[in-house]
């Protein structure tokens, strides 16, 4: 069976290198370019792993491979805001887990060295029409941002963090972005994309039990970050004053400093927001915010400083006392109010499939479809600087697309074919594989045979 | 022998007044006949108040049905869980009830009230077989961390009821969602977590007054990884998966023991004999209910295999499984499960968050129907709970994207009909049929899509919720005077 599996991946392999050269022309399709208005009927053309042409009166090329969508939906590939997808297989198998560190490390950690690009949940997720994905570091023992879930009440007994003891770093660690196209032993399009840190009770874990001094510890972190870019030597030789962070974490806080990477910012009550904005401000730092449970609450605010939000939009329980204004039309009214919004699927559970129909709720609770579809693709593509290559289709993008039976944000569509570079994924993935087995007629023989 | 038998009568009348006086709070039966009887002996005499262990005595439901009047609903696409879809269907009733549900055609009584629903969708209200709302409550707080009695890995004698806060905002959540009957168990920490109790999902100061009267009482059974990962972790039995099943064994052995006892004395008791009342057993008593077939068990499983192992310590002893949840892998085993007559309550798109998850397909209940065995879509979660429609929904089109076919008229079973026959209230909700319970929800459209809204939900005839109407949108004491004031949506 292993022999077998190696083989076909091998097979996978040699195909991505010959399928790459090909043209492809999807046909008799309903384009969601997203940079512009659907098409309703129309064809895009796939070449050199890029999209050459699009549109009602584009015509498949001589020698092209055509593909008739019979009236399905083609969309970029979708893209997760922020998830552990590669960095995290089995959330209660210790072993599996790399997206988030102990006390050795705080901003220095660093999720581009833990991406697998042999994951099995690489396949799930495609499976979904995710073709890239931001990987963002969670503090440890604290989750990532959404919701708590129960497995009868145990599962945070056995998730209780990489490392497992004392009071988790201030900073998570820096972020990475991942394309998963298969057979390609380097995934990482992007690293230290962004430094991630909680506020609200997660940052006051992370600082000794309160509020009051998850502000003033980041801001201490931030001021030695400058002074130690100001004078290396000094802290070479000795000469400086004590700093709070170690020299890798302070080094990975400089472009932090410098405004060139942002922080991303886990929080959820709106004071916290409010407290999160007041920071950026003073201290001229790049922020993005995740979770923002209350952010309907400030929506102006976060408007007004033109920071986005990434959210989960099925998080409408008080489960904390910081989330206390929950609410379903959370990512209406922020998009009302201005705010870009990226929307993520669930971050537990391997459920990133999970992801458009997030959008499809926010959409049912008065979310504009446009800005539904923007939420999955194109905005979280600009929020991780991403958007130049891949999160629409236009002329010249990297031809990740993906067909769809039917509406994408629907429970009832399928993703029919995922392109990546304009190499078409295969379409199983150890579920499928386990599905098929047990779906095959009775032959006599265990399972095990199949 | 005509006086046996009458004093047979008399004693097992007594239970029944004693049973019957718990249950109904001092109102129930009188034993006034048999102590009329000449009682021979002193034994004769009823057990002191609560030593008399009868399996459902206490805490007793008070539920009662809001206010509701005779109603027609007109012109919905119906799916009534019996395997119909009707559509610019007629629903009416009347007293709760359902009186009666057809086609257009169908005649509706002068002077009651009629809902237009043209365009809407209609099904039976949404039962969640598996919540942890109340004893899990949001906030997440430790003081409210009430679920799991992880003290021992047998707390059979802990009643999820006694743990309930009928406070919880999740309630209204969930029915917001449709839900309009829960099943709340205990935590999974232990082999044997508890009683569960089942909920009418209306909004109460008590947990009695949401309890649904006449719904079993469920035992809350776990295998697999989390018992022995509580307990080998404070260095007990179980430690391991052969532990588990160690401890199981043990305790239908004392269960099967006590019951005998019992049965002993009543026996003796009948015969008008000498007898010693053994001592009642909380704990011990919730086992035997089992045995005696009064208490369904519902049991924490995700492996295939592990449940084939639960199924013959079942057999060992005596009972029967109600229902496997968390059945991730059921898939595997769906000939045993049709076999057994056992439903598997599952997720679609929930895996591999744990080793005995990595195997969880969304093809699941799919597969599981096609192996004609019982289906339920459940939650185990209060965000999840919310939209059981759209979970059902990816279940079902996992299905399809292999050909099966299965239509909307039998996925809606997987979230109504089905949990209602795995928790012992299938004779009186979960279906679109006269003598039902009116238990209803209006969605917006097709509730498999995940544009659809539940608008209105009715529980026994009574609008309890309704999503344009202000005063049909209940809140939780927990959430006046702060940020949101309990709305949701």
């Amino acid at each position: 069976m292993i022999r077998s599996i190696l083989l076909a991946g091998a097979a996978c392999a040699a195909l991505t290198a010959s399928a790459s050269a090909q043209t492809i022309a999807i046909t008799n399709a309903r384009l969601e370019p997203i940079s512009g208005p659907a098409i309703a009927s129309g064809t895009i053309i796939l070449r050199d792993g890029k999209i050459a042409a699009l549109g009602a009166g584009v015509v498949a090329p001589a020698g092209a491979t055509v593909i008739d969508a019979k009236g399905g939906v083609v969309t970029p590939g979708l893209i997760a805001p922020s998830s552990n997808l590669t960095a995290s297989e089995i959330s209660g198998v210790r072993e599996t887990r790399d997206d988030g560190t102990g006390t050795a490390l705080s901003a220095a950690f660093d999720i581009a060295y833990s991406v697998n690009p042999a994951s099995p949940m690489i396949g799930l997720a495609r499976d979904g029409g995710i073709t890239a994905s931001a990987v963002t570091p969670v503090l440890s023992g604290v989750g990532g941002g959404a919701h708590e879930h129960a497995d009868d009440g145990v599962i945070e007994e056995m998730t209780a963090g990489a490392a497992g003891s004392g009071d988790p770093p201030l900073f998570g660690g820096q972020a990475a972005f991942v394309r998963l196209q298969a057979g390609d032993p380097d995934l990482v399009e992007g690293s230290k994309l962004a430094v991630t840190v909680s506020l609200g009770e997660a940052g006051a874990r992370a600082a000794g039990g309160s509020r009051g001094a998850t502000i003033v510890l980041i801001k201490s972190a931030l001021e030695d970050a400058r002074a130690f870019a100001r004078n290396r030597a000094a802290f070479e030789q000795g000469a400086t004053r004590d700093y709070g962070l170690s020299r890798l974490d302070l080094q990975a806080l400089i472009p932090v400093v410098q405004g060139k990477t942002p922080l991303l910012v886990r929080v959820r009550r709106a004071s916290d927001i409010r407290l999160a904005l007041k920071l950026a401000s003073e201290e001229k730092v790049k922020i993005i915010l995740e979770g923002a449970e209350e952010g309907w609450v400030v929506a102006a605010e976060i408007a007004r400083a033109g920071v986005p939000v990434i959210i989960d939009t099925q998080a409408d329980l008080p489960d904390s006392f910081e989330t206390l204004g929950s609410r379903l039309d959370n990512a209406a009214r922020l998009h009302a109010a201005g705010v870009t919004v990226a929307i993520n699927g669930a971050r537990d559970f391997n459920n990133l499939r999970q992801e458009r129909l997030n959008a499809g709720l926010a959409v049912a609770n008065g979310l504009p479809y446009a800005a539904g579809l923007a939420s999955v693709t194109l905005v979280p593509a600009k929020i991780w600087g991403m958007d130049g290559k891949i999160g629409s289709l236009e002329v010249g993008k990297a031809a990740d697309v993906v067909l769809w039976t039917g509406d994408p944000l629907e429970t009832t569509s399928w993703a029919e074919k995922v392109f990546i570079a304009g190499v078409e994924q295969p379409k199983d993935s150890r579920q499928t594989q386990l599905r098929d087995r047990y779906a095959a007629p009775d032959n006599g023989m265990p399972v095990a045979y199949r | 022998m005509m006086g046996w038998r009458n004093t047979a009568a008399a004693v097992s009348l007594l239970a029944l007044g004693l049973s019957a006086c718990a249950t109904t709070g001092g109102t129930g039966a009188k034993p006034g006949g048999a102590s009329a009887k000449p009682a021979e002996k002193a034994e004769t005499k009823p057990l002191p108040k609560g030593l008399d262990g009868s399996t459902s005595s206490g805490f007793p439901s008070t539920y009662a049905p809001l206010p509701s009047r005779a109603t027609a609903f007109v012109g919905a696409t119906i799916l009534t869980a019996t395997g119909q879809q009707i559509e610019s269907g007629v629903v009416f009733v009347s007293g709760g009830k359902i009186v009666s549900v057809g086609g257009p055609d169908t005649p509706i009584p002068a002077d009651v009230a009629v809902i237009d629903a043209k365009g809407k969708w209609l099904t039976p209200g949404i039962i969640d077989a598996h919540s942890h709302l109340g004893v899990y409550p949001s906030p997440g707080v430790q003081a409210k961390s009430d679920g799991n009695e992880a003290t021992d890995p047998n707390t059979s004698q802990v009643w999820s009821e006694h743990s309930v806060w009928p406070q919880d905002p999740g309630f209204n959540r969930a029915r917001a969602g449709g839900v309009t009957t829960l099943q709340i168990l205990p935590g999974s920490a232990n082999l044997f977590g508890g009683r569960s109790v089942t909920l009418k999902n209306v909004p109460s100061t008590t947990m009695q007054g949401m309890k649904f009267p006449g719904a079993p009482y469920g035992l809350k059974m776990a295998c697999g990884e989390n018992p022995k990962r509580v307990y080998g972790g404070k260095g007990r039995s179980p430690a391991t998966a052969m532990g588990n099943v160690a401890g199981f064994r043990a305790a239908w052995i004392d269960a099967a023991d006590y019951a005998r006892k019992w049965d002993d004395y009543r026996a003796k008791k009948d015969k008008g004999e000498k007898a010693d009342a053994p001592k009642r057993d909380l704990k011990l008593e919730t086992l035997s209910g089992v045995l005696k077939g009064e208490i369904l068990v519902q049991n924490h499983c995700y492996r295939g295999d592990e449940m084939a192992v639960m199924i013959d310590i079942a057999k060992e002893f005596g009972y029967k499984i109600t229902m496997f949840h968390h059945a991730i892998e059921s898939y595997k085993v769906g000939a045993l499960l049709a076999k057994e007559d056992i439903c598997s309550a599952t997720w679609a798109s929930w895996t591999g968050f744990k080793m005995e998850s990595l195997d969880g397909i969304d093809a699941n209940p799919a597969l599981v129907w096609k192996a004609g065995a019982c289906v339920v879509i459940h939650s185990d979660d209060p965000i999840m709970t919310q939209r059981l429609n759209q979970e059902a929904a990816i279940a079902m089109t996992a299905g399809n994207k292999l050909g099966y076919g299965i239509t909307r008229a039998e996925a809606i079973k997987w979230i109504t009909a089905n949990p209602a026959k795995a928790m012992g209230i299938g004779d009186k909700t979960g279906a679109i049929e006269p003598g039902k319970a009116a238990d209803l929800v209006i969605w917006s459209r097709d509730p498999f899509s995940v544009y659809a809204q539940a608008e209105k939900v009715y529980v026994d005839g009574a609008l309890t919720y309704d999503r344009h109407d202000p005063r049909y949108q209940p809140k939780s004491d927990f959430e006046l005077g702060q940020t949101g004031q309990g709305a949701f949506n």
